[in-house]
């Protein structure tokens, strides 16, 4: 018989369609960060380091690039012969077949899975967040309080909390109440989408909730326990904790990573990330390039100028280019004589010589205000953008462009150009 | 498959000087991210031999770790495997490998226990690319009964130092001698062989029963005449690490863009034991030209015309001129190093000189590292 104390449940179908063009082609846990990795790395190996050897992965939305990433599971030692990691795509019943229609739904549609490994506790994570954790301490505080659930909370400024879920907790941490966004916040402890659930209390909850359309855990799950009188218990959580769901914030997580000494240090031996990472030859910079502030990932080649950038692996820069404040992903090739102010180049972009990208005034995106913006100028993965290109702030380009795709060369502030059917 | 192949791991060469004492030659970190027998693996894998035996003998902890699991190059599978032989005692047996083909000797049980008709023995110190087919249907199309992967170098580049070969109008091999005082020709042997096992087992019993005990003098060099040895010329890149002179070199080509490109942007790839290592950092002061630098490296001085291996730390105001640094190097702020190869795990204090004057200095430093 196989019996496992506690197993992991990742929630990894979101599109994240505040990334923008970023997750256009990939889910959102296999855009790159940070250089080498890709977001999913974090919780996963927060699960091999804290002992969580079954992980169940829940895909839906374009899983391709995750199922690659993930394959067995060897980056993070989770190919096991008990369990390891699982990739969880929805699948066709004989009754009524149907999407994954939220985060409990999902949870609900494998619970077949989870009772194969006849779990004590189930662990919840989501795959959109930057942050070290050890789960197993987070479940010595579940037994330690003997809960039904228990949800990682951390503490954040008031005038924020109204962003987040905030629970409210008597002297012993057990949740009293729940506020989602509150307007005038009773406590600053922010639920962290994080949750240890008994394995009966999950499974009982989910069955009879299981008629709920787009059956949630914040919306339905937890205020279901907690009607019905479950202990529910906030594990309160002071690291560095990052959700990069906005282009914004994905943004800020990058340049957090080039501190001198930043605050989520990947240079520590204990609490390792990994990450599938071939086998890449060391990065060379050539003889008139300066790098500063930066990170860059393996096998690239330097022959410009980079300040306070994260360069992905396998990119080219290009001589006299200058790349500031930019994050450039995996594979990308930046032409001569180019200057990037603040972009996000996605992977596999080409960017020919002469461009100039994130230049002039700060203008509101036309198509989507509320992801472009702060400056950011976005390139979608494979894009092509031809030599002598201005581009402005708060702009985005995707697909193989052509110099016919410009008015004059340019792409003023806030403009988008989508070019479809970029099938290469 | 057609083929199984023999790695000779099992040197090492004074004339590497103080860093042969930490590891064989086969071990030696290479070109930022390598490791020397990387090379010859992934030419394996790359080759389709899925069957390879690794001969170790000289200080083989640091060859081991490298070698602890055989997925890095796709040995892992049902059939073949990545093998290492290191000399045990045996009921029959109780020496050290005497020679290479002492070596293969004593693991006979793996040539004979093996179905593939051809054999490819490599040694673990080559640093080129090989698709040993290749090699393979030139022996079958020449009826060989050795070939031997030879190489022109040119006038000023000492083939004493080599096996040198004399071959006639179509590439057989007349002559053969090792390390000559004078050479006669400037074909030099690559120090890889393609034979049939069966003869190489028929050779190399021979050798055993008549206390012979080196694969090239005992039985290349003495069945010349007997056998038909052919060459088969390499023309791309090829080094091998003999001594810290090569070493230096070897790793100081990879800074040149048409060496790079060639091992690293063109079909096949080079494997190695990934590490799990963040992306290398640049910190405000840093000041690198032409360099290679490797992951988990972090950068806050000049570094110029270098080579900086994995993990290493170059502190503030530091001078990294011409020289190689090993992995896992500390290196304390305002230090000097020029013309010097730092061998690897060293600590090295703040404020410290190290210039190598007329030949490549290796800096062997063991202080005491506080880690933060």
């Amino acid at each position: 018989m196989i019996k496992k104390e506690m197993i992991a449940m990742l929630l990894a179908g979101g599109q994240g369609s505040r990334l923008g063009i970023l997750t256009s082609k990939v889910a959102k846990p296999a855009v790159s960060f940070g250089g080498k990795y890709r977001i999913i790395d974090f919780p996963l190996s927060n699960c091999i380091n804290s002992g969580v050897d079954i992980v169940g992965v829940l895909t839906q939305y374009q899983p391709l690039r995750l199922n690659t990433h993930i394959g067995i599971g060897i980056p993070w030692d989770l190919d096991r012969n008990i369990g390891g990691v699982t990739v969880l795509p929805p699948y066709e019943k004989s009754g009524n077949s149907e999407w994954y229609t939220g985060t409990s739904n999902a949870i609900y549609q494998n619970i077949d899975y989870m009772e194969m490994f006849n779990p004590d506790y189930v662990l919840i994570l989501s795959g959109d967040h930057i942050y070290k954790m050890d789960y197993e301490v987070m479940l010595d505080f579940h037994k330690a309080n003997n809960a039904d659930v228990t949800i990682a909370a951390m503490p954040v400024p008031y005038e924020e909390a109204k962003r987040f879920g905030i629970v409210i907790t008597d002297e012993n941490r057990k949740i009293t109440e729940f506020e989602e966004k509150p307007e005038n916040p009773r406590s600053n402890l922010a639920s962290m989408g994080i949750y240890i659930f008994n394995w009966k209390t999950l499974k009982e909850s989910l069955i009879v909730k299981s008629e709920q359309p787009a059956l949630d855990f914040g919306k339905h799950i937890i205020p279901y326990c907690h009607k019905n009188g479950a202990r529910i218990f906030a594990y309160e959580y002071n690291g560095y904790w990052k959700d990069v769901g906005t282009l914004n914030s994905y943004w800020e997580a990058n340049m957090e990573l080039i501190d001198i000494i930043p605050e989520f240090n990947l240079y520590e031996e204990y609490w390792k990330i990994y990450t599938k990472s071939e086998a890449l030859p060391p990065q060379y910079v050539s003889r008139d390039s300066v790098v500063e502030k930066s990170i860059i990932g393996a096998g690239t080649n330097v022959y410009g100028k980079i300040y306070n950038s994260v360069i992905g692996c396998g990119v080219t820069i290009g001589s006299r280019s200058v790349i500031r404040d930019s994050i450039i992903m995996n594979e990308a090739v930046i032409g001569e004589d180019c200057e990037l102010n603040k972009a996000i180049v996605a992977e596999n972009a080409v960017i020919g010589n002469y461009v100039k990208l994130g230049v002039g005034e700060e203008a509101e995106n036309e198509t989507d205000p509320n992801i472009y913006a702060h400056g950011i100028t976005t390139v979608g993965e494979n894009t092509v953008i031809p030599d002598g290109i201005i581009i402005g702030k708060n702009s985005i380009v995707s697909g193989r462009t052509e110099a016919a795709d410009y008015e004059n060369g340019m792409l003023v502030g806030g403009k988008t150009l989508i070019k479809a059917g970029d099938k290469r | 498959m057609r083929a199984i192949g023999l790695i000779l791991a099992g040197g090492n060469s004074y004339r590497m000087r103080e860093l042969s004492q930490k590891r064989a030659v086969a071990a030696m970190p290479v070109a930022g991210s390598y490791r020397s027998i990387d090379f010859a693996l992934s030419n394996m894998s790359n080759s389709h031999i899925s069957r390879v035996g690794v001969l170790t003998q000289y200080n083989a902890r640091s060859l081991n770790e490298h070698l602890s699991s055989s997925k890095w190059w796709d040995f892992g599978r049902k059939q073949g495997g990545l093998f290492v032989f290191t000399p045990t005692v045996t009921i029959e047996n109780n020496f050290w490998y005497r020679g290479t083909a002492d070596a293969i000797f004593q693991n006979l049980s793996f040539l004979k226990n093996s179905h593939e008709p051809y054999v490819v023995i490599v040694s673990g110190d080559g640093i080129y690319k090989m698709d040993y087919n290749k090699v393979l249907e030139y022996h079958i199309e020449k009826k060989a009964d050795i070939t031997i992967v030879c190489k022109d170098i040119a006038e000023n580049e000492e083939a004493e130092r080599y096996g040198i070969v004399k071959l006639n109008k179509d590439s057989k091999i007349e002559e053969f001698e090792e390390k000559p005082m004078i050479a006669k020709s400037n074909t030099i042997s690559c120090g890889i062989y393609v034979i049939r096992r069966r003869q190489l087992i028929e050779l190399i019993e021979k050798c055993a029963e008549e206390d012979r005990f080196d694969f090239v003098r005992d039985v290349l060099i003495r069945y010349k005449n007997l056998k038909k040895i052919y060459a088969y010329k390499l023309n791309d890149y090829w080094s091998n690490i003999a001594s810290v002179e090569d070493y230096f070199r070897t790793n100081m080509d990879f800074l040149k863009p048409e060496v790079r490109d060639y091992f690293f942007r063109q079909y096949p790839d080079v494997y190695s034991k990934v590490d799990d290592l963040p992306p290398a950092k640049y910190n405000v002061g840093s000041n690198v030209m032409n360099s290679l630098i490797s992951s988990g490296s972090i950068i806050n001085g000049t570094v110029e015309d270098s080579v900086i291996f994995k993990k290493v730390f170059v502190g503030n105001n530091c001078e990294i001129k011409n020289s190689i640094i090993l992995n896992d190097v500390y290196i304390g702020d305002n230090t000097h190093i020029e013309n010097c190869i730092v061998e690897s795990r060293d600590t090295i204090r703040a404020n410290s000189y190290y210039k190598g004057d007329g030949e490549i200095k290796i800096v062997l430093e063991k202080n005491e590292r506080y880690v933060f």
